[in-house]
């Protein structure tokens, strides 16, 4: 069966959810092998093995290497050498800002095509990609080398496929190039508890209309009660009613979450290029005329100030 | 210390996009072209950078791209904003280039130049891949110090250092590297300034040189449609989405979002 190497997303072996729907996306197109770079195998096997990984390649895993310590290259290098040791039929990495790049860096190196943001892969490799703000779907596919592809968050459930998840230790000494561009410091927001924006299931956003910083409570408690990520519009981060980490759209995050709830929010295409392929939608706006009603697959045409606390009202009685 | 700016003229992010059934490339002709609006706060940095560093003698600033004729517009916009000369690749067989091309010419059009700093905008709005940064550092074996929310350089004898703040999902990580280096900049970084008259008219003798792809010594199948590594096999416009329910809130709008997201199994 053709191995399709998937770079593992991690924090010290902790994996992260996205990892397990590459890994399930990869068992549909062959048998997955997990790379995982820098320390934490003993954390990350049980979740990679439950997901499918046969084998897991172990790159810096005392992380003396400098793995930890560097940006993107180092990863970028691990994953070149095991094309070459392993001719897989495919990388696949998360499309996120790091996959990106370590994405971008592996198909210079291999002298393969590269697609980023797909929605989902199928047979022959043939990539879904949402683009221009939604408006077209396209089929794509590497036609040189192997195939390099970015892939989103959320646009695979994860399966479980029990599999052994065998450590295979790789000897990688990274290039003084991989190790140019050196991590001297990190330094961590003040966390919200929130999960994070681009792997959530449910966001809920706020816009224009919520009027105000504090505009942003309702928002907030909407998105607690649901146990969801909080994301803005341009709009409200441009007006500094909320930072800007968290706005969504063309030149903020894309997501692609199971629930988006957009409050305040006309859907001009800036907005509308960063949720627009969300399972489903509800808009929550004033205005009956605001463009994101048209892809809305509910809609309260009203105010948030007024609808959003009775829905959080009533999400409590129901968990009650 | 020279800077060099990577910018690209795209359609207007507010316009709609297209691509055009002929060959499946982007259709740049049906909106306005304006320069990627990353870029914008590449060119700013650059000339902050050169503020601090000496002035245009000591740090002069020079913008490369990549595109048809029009894009030399988006040179004269960078030139009116303070950078002092432009470079432009041009060339019919670059038409349908992928990331991996664009970033092979960019490389190329940098060995042209002198340069210790190349800026770029992480992505452009219209193919938003934010690869071409990354591959640029690959290719030319320098730090990467992308998705820059800070930068700082600090010149010395055997050149310098570039420190930036790299944005993460939970904060930023502080990166550095010695000079030569590439960096790309994330939105609001700086707030980009609005070319003066002064500046509009300065631009029109500052000197843009042209470059082809012979120029480079960079063969026509190495780029273009015919030489991009991945492609598009089909695409088409997103099935309209099928109507969904609105209701108007007279009182209970709360009551019946909750129905739907009970029903919807979302609680």
């Amino acid at each position: 069966m053709a191995e399709i190497l998937v770079l593992v997303d991690h924090v010290d072996g902790a994996v992260k959810k996205v990892t397990t729907e590459l890994l399930t996306l990869a068992a549909s197109l062959g048998e997955p092998s997990a790379v995982l770079v820098g320390a934490g195998f003993d954390v990350a096997k049980a979740r990679l093995a439950e997901f499918g990984a046969a084998k897991v390649y172990v790159v810096d895993g005392d992380g003396s290497g400098g793995s930890a310590d560097h940006v993107v290259a180092p990863a970028a290098e691990a994953l070149a050498q095991l094309v070459a040791s392993q001719a897989p039929a495919a990388v696949l990495v998360a499309s996120t800002a790091e996959g990106k790049e370590v994405a971008g860096r592996l198909a210079v190196k291999l002298g393969s095509g590269v697609i980023t943001d797909a929605i989902g892969v199928s047979d022959g490799f043939v990539a879904t990609q949402s683009v221009f703000g939604g408006s077209t779907v396209v089929q794509s596919k590497v036609t040189h080398g192997t195939p390099v592809i970015a892939v989103r968050p959320n646009a695979t459930p994860p399966v479980a496929a029990p599999a052994a998840g065998e450590r295979v230790d790789v000897a990688v000494t990274f290039s003084a190039a991989a190790l140019a561009a050196k991590v001297v410091d990190r330094t961590i927001a003040a966390r919200t508890g929130r999960p994070e924006l681009s792997e959530a299931s449910i966001v809920v956003s706020g816009g224009r209309g919520v009027g105000g910083p504090e505009g942003f409570a309702p928002v907030e408690e909407l998105a607690d009660v649901l146990g969801a990520a909080v994301g803005a519009s341009r709009a409200a981060t441009d007006a500094g009613w909320y930072p800007h980490q968290f706005q969504v759209g063309q030149t903020g995050k894309t997501v692609s979450p199971q629930l988006y709830i957009a409050n305040g929010i006309s859907g001009a295409i800036q907005h509308r290029a960063g949720m627009q392929t969300s399972k489903t939608i509800v808009v929550v706006n004033k205005d009956p005329e605001a463009p994101l009603f048209e892809i809305a697959d509910f809609g309260v045409v009203g105010d948030l100030h007024t609808v959003l606390p009775q829905l959080v009202a009533e999400i409590k009685k129901h968990k009650a | 210390m020279n800077i060099v700016v990577c910018v690209k003229q795209v359609p207007d992010s507010w316009a709609e996009k297209k691509l055009q059934p002929s060959d499946s490339t982007l259709d740049r002709g049906s909106a306005d072209a304006v320069m990627n609006e990353l870029d914008e706060y590449a060119v700013e940095e650059a000339l902050r950078l050169q503020e601090a560093n000496g002035g245009p003698e000591a740090s002069p600033v020079t913008i490369l791209t990549m595109g048809p004729d029009k894009a030399a517009e988006t040179i004269r916009k960078a030139l009116s904003m303070g950078a002092d000369a432009g470079v432009h690749v041009v060339d019919d067989s670059l038409h349908g280039s992928d990331a991996v091309a664009t970033s092979l010419v960019l490389a190329k059009a940098l060995g042209t130049l002198s340069w210790d700093l190349v800026i770029l905008g992480t992505e452009s709005t219209d193919a938003r891949m934010s690869v071409v940064p990354a591959m640029l550092a690959e290719r030319l074996g320098v730090p990467q110090l992308t998705f820059a929310g800070k930068v700082d350089v600090e010149v010395d004898a055997e050149g310098g250092v570039a420190r930036v703040q790299r944005v993460t999902d939970t904060g930023f990580d502080t990166v550095e590297g010695r000079l030569p280096a590439v960096i790309s900049v994330v939105e609001k970084i700086n707030e980009p300034r609005y070319p003066s008259f002064k500046g509009i008219m300065a631009a029109k003798k500052k000197p843009v040189t042209t470059l082809s792809l012979a120029d480079l010594g960079i063969g026509a199948d190495e780029v273009g449609l015919a030489g991009a590594w991945s492609t598009v096999t089909e695409f088409a416009a997103r099935p309209p989405k099928a109507a969904g329910t609105i209701v108007k809130d007279e009182g209970d709008g709360g009551v019946k979002l909750a129905e739907f997201l009970v029903a919807g199994k979302f609680i």
